[in-house]
């Protein structure tokens, strides 16, 4: 099953490279993963998204909980949370691809943030399986790259991770 | 005053109470050696090779109560002491580390001797550093050192480039160290233990297994005071040999791949399992399914939250330092005057002592060829049971460890957990350095020992009269014991052709050596060697032992507890399969 687990660790060099390495060493999935500084310069916000069976999931969270440098984790599957991803596509815009993509990206709150005589450059927020949804949705044969930042998440209201 | 990174590094060393430093110079650390050179307070321990350094310092830590420290130059110094690290680490034991590096300018430019330590001990140390500021030396070595004693202990690897080795600084040590991300549990939850007492009062058939847990947490006094207080029987693991008194009648010995009967059917028939600082490992329950498919209730005590439910689920975990949560657990259950039932448990042991009644250790005695065996029983004879035993890996392993009785925690040095032949000298030196007035010896096998024989040149120079026991069956004898069995005897490189001549490798070094090729001669060498006139001197004794013998019981891969290969002699006997419904009651 999918899991989104978020991590509070601290801003330290190699922090990063130790839940990297936990995941390979360990077998453990990982589907994307997201990370930054948070309000608080000496602590960064990870988000990752994995599969696995309960047994597994719980094992990672423990094995991640053991890493000195780890403040917090908790999954966010465990209640109500929100999930985004950011994902920038660039489509050939020529012809009458050019009306359709400007529609399809209307349809699914894309914005257009760059144009060429050839090309339309489209940001697209939402769930990943939004941003599946969409590249499902156009023709295939007109996406020229796509980059995906991968999910962020957040529980909802009173749920907060904070030290 | 502003003094030099190295000057920091080892007053850092001294504030630590460190007693020995086990290492080897090189380019980058040579400040820090200058340093060392020039203070009284810890001796430094010169070996002949990296991992023999992390190794001793690793010995010296695990049989006494201090973290114990290795210094390494960088590059194929920092590379030597990963198979060091890595067997700390998979046993759990509080070590700090220190590489040198190359200078902080020069990292990442393939500079001569550079290695990314850091990177490459990741995954086999607890934490690791690397200090690129000077000012943060002393309290990173703080930290090494009270994250690698505290909570799971492990080896913590502290990386020092050479040029914050050179620049100067006032010394500040810190006091007390506090990680916010850091936080060791140690009290178990009361609810939790509640329920442990409530299980253990209602087992019919209850079992106490204990790990390298009990060891390294000191709850030694703990699980033996749990154990005659409910009259029930206790096994240890391989790395838990001692932890209870090996020599109790209520001890059925160890359990796992090369258990005793015993040890093994209770585990798989039980009804209440307590499992103190173990973790259900492959060489000790082999198949999670077939261990649970005997319906059982499973109480976990350990400190690593990560080692529950890892490999078995359990019913009642506990996280908490082991001494802590046995000791509530026992004050819990005297308060309450709980007790297992007495009837129940007498039926229990009759099953037990049934089991015992085959003698699963037993062999066949010879006077053709020297019996592996009967060197380390006639050993635990002649040393009244009370050395320290240090070993490497494979059928000696297993040997010592089956026929050497413990008495008590860190008597028993082995590396359990990643099983690195080439522990067992260097382990020896850093355990008689810890403990001067001990008798230590060192089981092991012409294969391991030449894994790591250079270290008879450290033995010479810092006079540890260690004694080197050889089973040397011109095998790599596990290997063969295992080609045998699963293999069609084909013996692929498990031969040891062109073996040295061990007593003039032994006299070389300027030791004594002895060669024993007659059962006849096992005892009067042995005496010889543990007489009072060679207490100081290191002996090796090579025991040119039975090539065909081999260790049982045994579990094959993918066997059950209960499904042991046994010796030749009960493999004749018409064993009763346990039956889970029998009246225990009655059978008094």
């Amino acid at each position: 099953m999918r899991h989104i687990l978020s991590i509070l660790l601290e801003n330290e060099a190699g922090a990063l490279s130790r839940v990297v390495g936990l995941f390979s060493a360990r077998a453990y999935n990982i589907d994307s993963l997201t990370v930054s500084t948070t309000e608080d310069p000496t602590l960064s916000r990870m988000t990752i998204v994995t599969h696995g069976s309960d047994e597994v999931i719980e094992q990672i969270t423990k094995q991640l909980n053991k890493l000195i440098e780890v403040v917090k984790v908790i999954d966010l599957n465990e209640s109500d949370h929100i999930e985004r991803e950011m994902m920038l596509i660039k489509v050939r815009a020529t012809g009458k691809d050019r009306e359709e993509m400007k529609r399809m990206a209307d349809i699914f709150r894309g914005r257009i943030i760059d144009v060429t005589e050839k090309t339309y450059t489209i940001e697209l927020t939402g769930t990943s399986d939004k941003l599946g949804a969409f590249i499902e949705a156009i023709d295939r044969s007109v996406i020229l790259e796509t980059v995906r930042t991968g999910a962020s998440g957040i529980g909802r209201g009173e749920r907060i991770l904070k030290i | 005053m502003q003094i030099s990174g190295a000057e920091i590094l080892v007053r850092s060393l001294q504030e630590e109470g460190v007693e020995f430093v086990f290492g080897y110079p090189g380019g980058a650390v040579l400040e820090i050696y200058d340093a060392i050179f020039r203070q009284q307070q810890f001796k430094h321990v010169l070996v002949r090779h990296e991992q023999a350094a992390v190794h001793a310092a690793d010995a010296y830590s695990r049989s006494c109560d201090k973290v114990g420290v290795a210094l390494v130059t960088s590059g194929p110094g920092a590379t030597n002491a990963v198979t060091g690290i890595a067997t700390a680490y998979m046993d759990s034991v509080p070590m700090v580390v220190i590489s040198g590096q190359v200078s902080t300018p020069a990292i990442g430019l393939d500079a001569f001797q550079e290695v990314d330590m850091v990177g490459i001990t990741r995954p086999c140390v607890k934490h690791n550093f690397l200090v690129k500021d000077i000012n943060e030396l002393a309290s990173t070595i703080k930290k090494a050192f009270y994250i690698a004693a505290t909570g799971r202990p492990g080896p913590v690897v502290v990386d020092v480039p050479k040029d914050v080795t050179q620049q100067l600084a006032e010394f500040h040590y810190p006091e007390s160290v506090s990680i916010r991300s850091y936080v060791p549990v140690t009290r178990g939850h009361p609810g939790q233990i509640k329920k442990a007492a409530s299980l253990l009062a209602e087992a019919k058939r209850p079992y106490i297994y204990v790990g390298g847990g009990a060891v390294q947490g000191g709850a030694s006094a703990e699980v033996t005071e749990l154990v005659k207080m409910l009259g029930v029987p206790c096994t240890n693991t391989l790395m838990g040999l001692g932890a209870y008194p090996g020599d109790d009648r209520q001890f059925l010995g160890m359990l796992g791949m090369h258990g005793t009967y015993e040890a093994n059917m209770a585990m798989q028939y039980c009804d209440v399992l307590i499992a103190v600082g173990a973790r259900f490992d492959d060489r000790v329950i082999s198949v999670p399914s077939h261990f649970l498919s005997q319906p059982k209730k499973i109480v976990h005590i350990d400190i690593d939250p990560s080692s529950i439910a890892k490999r078995v689920k359990v019913d009642v975990p506990i996280v908490g330092d082991v001494k802590h949560v046995l000791r509530d657990l026992i004050d819990l259950m005297k308060q309450n005057g709980q007790r297992p039932d007495a009837a129940n448990l007498a039926g229990w042991w009759k099953q037990i002592e049934q089991w015992r009644s085959y003698n699963s250790l037993l062999y066949t005695p010879s006077t053709e060829f020297i019996k592996p065996q009967s060197v380390v029983q006639k050993l635990y004879e002649i040393t009244g049971g009370d050395a320290i035993i240090t070993s490497d890996v494979g059928q000696h392993q297993m040997w010592a460890a089956q026929y050497y009785p413990f008495k008590r925690p860190k008597q028993w040095l082995n590396s359990g957990g990643l099983g690195t032949m080439g522990f067992g000298l260097p382990a020896a030196i850093g355990a008689q350095l810890a403990n001067p007035n001990a008798q230590v010896a060192c089981i092991t096998g012409e294969g391991s020992i030449q894994m790591n024989i250079q270290e008879l040149s450290t033995a010479k120079q810092y006079h540890t009269p260690v004694k080197v026991i050889a089973l040397n069956n011109r095998y790599l004898g596990m290997v063969r014991q295992w080609q045998e069995f699963f293999y069609g005897t084909r013996y692929a490189e498990s031969y040891m052709d062109a073996l040295p001549d061990f007593v003039g490798i032994a006299e070389a070094y300027g030791h004594v050596g002895m060669k024993i090729e007659n059962p006849a001669d096992v005892e009067g060498a042995l005496r010889e060697a543990f007489s009072p006139a060679l207490k100081e001197r290191l002996v090796f004794m090579d025991f040119r032992t039975d090539q065909s013998e081999n260790v049982f019981p045994m579990i094959q891969n993918g066997k059950g507890l209960d499904q042991m290969d046994l010796p030749p002699h009960m493999r004749e006997l018409q064993i009763a399969p346990f039956e889970n419904n029998r009246d225990y009651g009655n059978m008094c």
